[in-house]
């Protein structure tokens, strides 16, 4: 089929990629240090080879000076229902949070279904049902779509794609690169709830607990920080997959810092924390659908964490740790008796222990 | 949370924490070795190195069974399971562990039927689940889950599941114990006893590392208060200059061990005359194997095994660190060749593994300390 005769292609003068991993594995789209691997080290040099910038939830593009966000996600939960949402709502809502930690509201998406043959019309229009309440909820029009549908067996009954624009919130930056040391990480709300519940409806364990995944739009919670805070805040990010752990992990890399955090300021509900420990699995690598980390200048810090306390769904929003000099693109956990620990990103998926 | 804030207050550890610090003797260099890799990991998730006076070494001991386990035994496992009729169903732990062409997760990747299961009775479950199949179990683990493996197989045969076997790599942690006290390189002042594994077989076993070995032994819970305790019922026997074993873990672990355990172990197992640990090589009676009351259930039997021997690549110093004669972070391959993510050596596959719990929470921060310190 090649040529050798032929011309090289100006992409095959590019040099050598440095995603090097024979074959993909679940791992790669787990949102830990795979994923990155495969982003940065193919994806990025032959898609964006030109973007210095480093890569965030949304991209920013300026059309003469009208500024756009623009994102893409899809969405392959299994099971499609689960306690306290379901593919539908959560297809919607991780798009629209993926462009509110970028800065943005979310104006308009587009939707690809892909489906398989032989799911049935109740369970389908129970999900576009679902999608159509929370886009009415987080204000969000859909303007068109796509369907796919494939053999029986081959997507898990559906997979939804979300794609949307946003327009950026007024006075609003984020940027791993404005972070400085001193500056305080803000958390919404208690982590692990959406992780932990999947692991469970799944039915491959017999735990049960009182739990629901967080799913929801961060946007109010974000508008409203942003008004009180607005100038003072630097970097957010919803940590879905791969967890609080992943994303700070991400923003030591890009803003050349350490992080450090206190393991008893992180909010955790208790079933969160029972399921972990007896399963082995570290909270911190646990996926989100409703919360969001912001790194604020010291001085709006209490600002921006009294403005979400006061609001409906933040009053369990906390200061768990700063940016310090030194000990760059490191997270450190510290707890109050003084022992400490680095927290890596999610290597792989996360994989209970049980011998 | 029951059972486990009461162990992680700040108070009582403090309180821990300076008696330890008042038992050492500051002229004295102490190396007390935790056997039980969930102690490791505990060690190092609950950053309780920091806790302690600097001349204590903690050394991390042989007990994590995905790292003693040789590379040919999951590469035999696997083997079994290339027959499309065979589904391949093993513990998370297993899933990422390498064997020549890949770990269980590559090979899934690829096409195998694996899958993780949360409990021995769980594979049992798939293989009733699934007629037309066979469902090989790929056990692991000590004597903590060496008797749910052997209930399994006395359920098989009672429910006379014909399409089920276990292909078996327990081991028993004794007879490791003693490879690493008569090992000539052995410098240890006493040892944090495993929870778990005692929580089966008692306190009785270890009896003679006091008797013989005289070093002190304290069996010992997971959680931080456990631990620092365990160390301070050490550290007070050294003092005393006594050898004793103490049983620090009293909410679950008994002087004679779980009987029950016992006996279905004894129904289904027998120890193999030798059996190959990975960093350790072969020691005698170290391992179990399923007794031929039970070979129509054992995988070993049942198929034909390659029985694959593969020798760990000579540059890593799995044993040397295993012994506890190096550090994680002083084996040439460490955070280079080795990582968690492509482990070469046998403690980087398991989190509980020494190198992996050292290069997760430890490396980096002891690095950046370290060009901190020589910067000021």
């Amino acid at each position: 089929m090649t040529d050798s005769a032929a011309e090289p292609s100006a992409v095959n003068a590019l040099p050598p990629l440095r995603f090097r991993d024979p074959q993909i594995e679940m791992a790669h789209g787990a949102g830990g240090k795979a994923s990155r691997r495969l982003v940065e080290g193919l994806f990025a040099p032959l898609l964006f080879p030109s973007s210095s910038e480093p890569l965030a939830d949304a991209a920013l593009l300026d059309f003469n000076g009208t500024r756009i966000a623009i994102t893409t996600d899809s969405f392959v939960v299994k099971p499609l229902h689960f306690p306290g949402g379901s593919i539908g709502e959560l297809a919607v809502n991780g798009t629209v949070n993926d462009l509110a930690v970028s800065g943005a509201r979310a104006e308009a998406m587009v939707v690809t279904f892909v489906l398989e043959a032989g799911l049935p019309t109740p369970v389908l229009e129970g999900e576009v049902r679902a999608m159509g309440n929370a886009a009415r909820r987080a204000g969000v029009r859909i303007a068109g779509g796509d369907t796919k549908v494939v053999e029986h067996g081959k997507a898990d009954f559906m997979y939804i794609t979300t794609t949307g624009i946003g327009r950026p919130l007024p006075g609003l930056t984020v940027d791993a690169r404005s972070v400085r040391a001193g500056d305080k990480i803000l958390l919404s709300g208690p982590i692990g709830d959406h992780g932990i519940t999947i692991l469970l409806a799944r039915g491959d364990l017999d735990l049960e607990a009182d739990l629901r995944s967080d799913t929801r739009s961060v946007l109010p919670l974000v508008e409203v920080m942003a008004k009180a805070a607005g100038p003072g805040i630097r970097w957010m990010r919803d940590p879905t997959r791969g967890g609080v752990a992943t994303s700070l992990n991400e923003l030591a890399r890009d803003c050349r810092l350490g992080i450090s955090i206190t393991e008893e300021a992180i909010p955790i509900h208790d079933a969160v924390r029972g399921a972990c420990e007896l399963l082995g699995l570290d909270p911190l690598h646990i996926a989100n659908e409703g919360q969001f980390l912001a790194v604020v200048a010291p001085e709006y810090a209490d600002a921006a964490r009294n403005a979400l306390n006061l609001c409906t769904g933040g009053e369990d929003a906390k200061i768990i740790g700063e940016v310090r000099d030194g000990s760059a693109g490191v997270v450190v956990v510290t707890t109050s008796y003084g022992g400490s620990r680095i927290v890596d990103m999610l290597v792989g998926d996360p994989l209970p222990r049980i011998c | 949370m029951k059972f486990v804030d009461e162990y992680r207050d700040p108070e009582a550890i403090t309180k821990a924490s300076e008696e330890i610090k008042r038992l050492a003797d500051p002229n004295r260099h102490y190396r007390i070795m935790e056997v039980c890799g969930g102690h490791t990991h505990a060690i190092y998730r609950f950053g309780l190195k920091d806790l302690l006076p600097e001349n204590i070494e903690l050394i991390h001991g042989p007990g994590c069974p995905v790292c003693v386990l040789p590379m040919g035994r999951i590469d035999d496992g696997l083997a079994i399971a290339q027959n499309p009729d065979v589904i391949f169903a093993a513990f998370g732990d297993m899933m990422r562990v390498p064997g020549t062409q890949g770990s269980p997760l590559e090979h899934k990747a690829r096409g195998m039927d694996v899958r993780i299961v949360y409990s021995p009775s769980d594979a049992l479950k798939l293989a009733q689940t699934n007629p037309d199949k066979h469902v090989m179990f790929f056990a692991i683990g000590f004597e903590t889950t060496a008797p749910s493996t052997a209930l399994t197989l006395v359920r098989a045969k009672n429910q006379a599941v014909h399409n089920f076997s276990v292909f078996c790599n327990h081991v028993t942690v004794i007879p490791a114990i003693r490879a690493i006290v008569d090992s000539p390189d052995m410098r240890l002042d006493g040892f944090i006893g495993p929870g778990h594994v005692s929580t089966v077989i008692g306190c009785s076993p270890y009896e003679w590392i006091a008797a013989d070995a005289h070093k002190p032994v304290a069996v010992s819970g997971f959680e931080p208060l456990d631990i620092l305790q365990s160390m301070v019922m050490v550290l007070r026997q050294l003092r005393a200059q006594e050898a004793r074993i103490e049983n620090q873990y009293t909410r679950v672990v008994t002087w004679e061990g779980n009987r029950a355990a016992l006996r279905v172990m004894e129904e289904t197992f027998e120890l193999r005359p030798t059996f190959e640990w990975r960093g350790l090589g072969f020691i005698p009676e170290s391992a179990l194997r399923i007794r031929d009351s039970y070979a129509e259930w054992d995988a070993e039997q049942r198929f034909e095994v390659p029985g694959v021997r593969v020798t760990d690549p000579k540059a890593a110093q799995c044993g040397e660190v295993l012994k506890g004669v190096l550090k994680p972070h002083q084996c040439k391959l460490f955070a280079k060749e080795c990582t968690p993510e492509h482990p070469i050596g046998a403690l980087m596959v398991s989190s509980e593994g020494s190198c992996a719990a050292y290069f997760n929470y430890e490396h980096r921060k002891t690095a950046t300390l370290t060009s901190i310190a020589s910067m000021a």
